[in-house]
């Protein structure tokens, strides 16, 4: 189906960046996930590997060359200008696509496929559009806002990178607003609000998708070879009064017709944020054509109705439940889950080939040591995973740590003692839970650092007594 | 309805899939919705098809139709009329009579200007009864996709801005793009006479600088605008209405719309059979008010 097998997201730490990487980790042929941003991720992977780089993306091209990319997931684009400064927001969206079509570029390029991620801002709203864009359709006006002009410029440079390397397929999706229960947009904030604000007079029309169906139709512009551009927004278009009805909300125009600029600024100082590209569009709306991607195969799980219904649904339910702790990176403890042989292999990427550092690889022996010393067994060697047969270029070789010295059952384990205890702490995801207890004894009696002790009294409380430790990660 | 130049061109070109296969993906209706995605209001249109309508058609206009079997009952139209009055009743009746002669009553499709979009309180209401803007785009979706009866006036403003002198001279037809839409949507042609509108709304002076104050499309002056304020607006005069529909024009080849010659050719067929269709209800009308 699909003959995408390394692929390298770009903006793994927006929110679409890592619920793609997330998604794409569930597929077993696929065989390298490569996310990319200048932010750490935001959402817990499972064998995604995690590359800072700069925001321009300078040095992008040596990570796809020797990691032999051949599939490139643009999900980088800033498309709300309420998100960021519009100078960063530049940035991003223009010398980073640059940059990012730069990498990609080049005779001998391993890539094969780019899909890009972009808004159907691109079509601006203006008095004189037509009810519904298609992908045929340029811009009627040139572009008012920054935000606009800055998507109009990066699809102008996928247009001639896709005209001059014609052998790589181009894949361009223009998602409609994005509504759901975990992005942040403008919005959400704005449908999130006791009435919805609407400018005096107006009723635009406005198409939705739901976070899930984007999520999905980039899976579904990777998995398949689609070049052009395609339309993503869910069937239907609401009008902004129905769309305050589906919430249950009043709708409140408050924003005089005339003067909205003003009007904007002062509810900006209020803490009421309309941004830009978001003013003409609560004055003359958008619809967009989505059949396109349709015939490509691709279904929608909602339809707008369905999606602001979702939306309602959340906000209602929201404020009465306890928000959950938010996922914070940390690398320590990323790295030595994906590394570490210790780590048990159903819960590992199949593709971890070896270890990570020499520290990491020093501070593993060092526990094995200690909980040697009591179940008198020796420590387990440091596993090498059988390689996958799949891949027919050579994983780089890393080396395994030789034992230094032959283990001495009782004897004190100086190792352990070096040991910082945010060190301690990042192994702890790796050990039995009959090993925990014993490592949380020798705690009690030597150093007795009380963080690592509850540490160790958390992670087994988490294990609940079953064999692996298993924090609910994976889909 | 011309294809205006964009601004922003299209970017890179796509694969080419066959329009009818992209019918099949048309949007589902979600009946629980009370908006089509054009955001027409069947509530709305209701309400005012069975108070202000119903009383204009029935008791003040009298309308007389004829011809109403040339409308197809099934399958996209484009319904072509002459156009007057300072606002103007004739696409309101069209609609009407569509309704509640026809054998098959369907929706109509009014194209409007751009303008209504633009202006707070029309840009509400205007799509809610049942008007699109009236963009190649829209017309052709109506048309072909959706296979929807769409009415056009091709002498847009310059018919309703003209004077009670100039009444029933039809204006220039634009520049054929309804004959384009129709002929690339394989939609058949039904050009319309209304006789009545003109005498209903007579406009005697435009006033361009209470244009300009307004920001309306046109300021008129009428026997109640503005005098009586924006409700003189509907302060038609009890003429007879008569409409009728004549023989559809059909379009069955492909591709005749990139013929420019042949668009303009039949854009003046159009325009003529409308004129002969007027000269020929205003010989034999007796009386403006009776008929």
């Amino acid at each position: 189906m699909t003959d995408s097998r390394r692929i390298l997201v770009t903006g793994l730490s927006t929110y679409w960046g890592g619920r793609l990487a997330k998604a794409l980790e569930r597929f077993p042929e696929v065989e390298a996930i490569i996310g990319v941003d200048n932010e750490e991720p935001t959402v817990e992977l499972e064998r995604t590997e995690y590359v800072k780089v700069g925001a321009q993306h300078a040095l992008l091209r040596r990570v796809v060359e020797a990691a032999e990319i051949d599939t490139v997931v643009d999900t980088r684009l800033v498309v709300d200008s309420a998100t960021t400064t519009s100078a960063k927001a530049h940035e991003n969206n223009v010398i980073g696509t640059m940059n990012i079509l730069a990498a990609c570029s080049g005779p001998s390029t391993p890539v094969r496929k780019i899909v890009f991620k972009s808004s159907t801002h691109y079509y601006g709203c203006e008095q004189d559009d037509p009810a519904f864009f298609d992908e045929t359709m340029g811009r009627p006006h040139q572009p008012r806002t920054p935000i606009e002009r800055d998507i109009v410029d990066a699809e102008a440079s996928l247009d001639d990178f896709a005209e001059k390397n014609p052998e790589l397929a181009v894949t361009i999706l223009r998602f409609a607003n994005v509504l759901g229960q975990d992005v942040r947009t403008s919005h959400v904030q704005l449908l999130s609000l006791p009435a919805v604000p609407m400018i005096l007079g107006f009723d635009p029309r406005y198409q939705f998708v739901h976070e899930d169906d984007v999520v999905h139709a980039l899976e579904h512009g990777v998995r398949n070879t689609l070049p052009g551009i395609y339309n993503v927004a869910a069937d239907g278009v609401l009008a902004l009064s129905e769309v305050a009805g589906l919430l249950g909300r009043p709708y409140a125009p408050i924003i005089p017709p005339w003067g909205t600029g003003i009007a904007t600024g002062l509810l900006a100082r209020l803490g009421l944020r309309i941004p830009p590209e978001m003013q003409n569009q609560l004055r003359f709306g958008r619809g967009v054509d989505n059949r396109r991607y349709k015939a490509a195969g691709f279904h929608y799980g909602y339809t707008s109705r369905e999606t602001v219904n979702a939306l309602g649904e959340h906000l209602r339910l929201h404020p009465l439940m306890r928000g959950s702790q938010p996922y914070r990176y940390e690398r320590e403890v990323e790295e030595f889950l994906r590394w570490s042989p210790h780590v048990r292999s159903s819960r590992r990427g199949s593709d971890a080939t070896g270890l990570s550092r020499d520290q990491l690889a020093e501070l593993r022996r060092a526990l094995s040591e200690l909980t040697a010393e009591d179940s008198q067994a020796t420590p387990a060697p440091a596993v090498v995973p059988p390689r996958e047969p799949g891949p027919s270029r050579a994983p780089r070789e890393r080396p395994a740590p030789e034992p230094r010295r032959p283990l001495q059952p009782g004897a004190p384990v100086d190792h352990y003692d070096d040991l910082e205890s945010e060190e301690v702490i990042s192994l702890l995801g790796s050990l039995e839970p009959d090993d925990l207890r014993v490592l949380r004894d020798y705690e009690r009696e030597h150093a007795g650092r009380d963080s690592v002790l509850g540490a160790i009294d958390s992670v087994l409380a988490r294990s609940g007594g079953a064999s692996g430790v298993a924090p609910g990660r994976g889909p | 309805m011309r294809e205006r130049e964009p601004a922003v061109r299209a970017g890179a070109p796509l694969p080419a899939l066959p329009p009818e296969q992209l019918r099949e993906h048309l949007p589902g209706v979600e009946t629980d919705r009370q908006l089509t995605d054009w955001g027409r209001s069947e509530r709305i249109e209701g309400l005012l098809d069975q108070t202000l309508v119903e009383f204009f058609y029935r008791y003040w206009f009298r309308a007389e139709v004829q011809g109403i079997e040339n409308v197809p009952s099934s399958g996209g139209a484009l319904l072509v009329s002459n156009h007057a009055g300072a606002l103007p009743p004739d696409a309101a009746m069209i609609a009407k009579a569509v309704r509640e002669e026809h054998s098959h009553p369907r929706p109509v499709n009014i194209t409007v200007e751009h303008f209504f979009k633009g202006y707070p309180g029309f840009s509400m209401l205007i799509p809610k009864i049942g008007c699109v803007a009236a963009h190649p785009a829209n017309v052709h979706r109506l048309l072909f996709d959706e296979e929807q009866l769409v009415l056009v006036f091709p002498e847009g403003r310059k018919g309703t801005e003209k004077l009670y002198k100039d009444r029933y001279r039809l204006r220039r037809f634009g520049r054929g793009g309804f004959v384009e839409a129709a002929m690339r949507a394989k939609a058949p042609i039904v050009p319309i006479c209304v006789v009545g509108a003109e005498e209903s709304a007579p406009v005697f002076a435009q006033m361009n600088l209470m244009k300009r104050l307004t920001g309306l499309l046109y300021f008129p002056i009428t026997p109640t605008f503005p005098h009586f304020g924006l409700l003189g607006m509907l302060g038609y005069l009890p003429a007879k209405f008569k409409i009728r529909f004549l023989e559809p024009i059909r379009f069955e080849e492909e591709g005749l719309h990139e013929d420019k010659g042949l668009v303009q050719t039949v854009a003046h067929e159009v325009r003529a059979r409308i004129q002969e269709g007027l000269w020929d209800m205003l010989r034999r009308r007796k009386s403006v008010w009776f008929g």
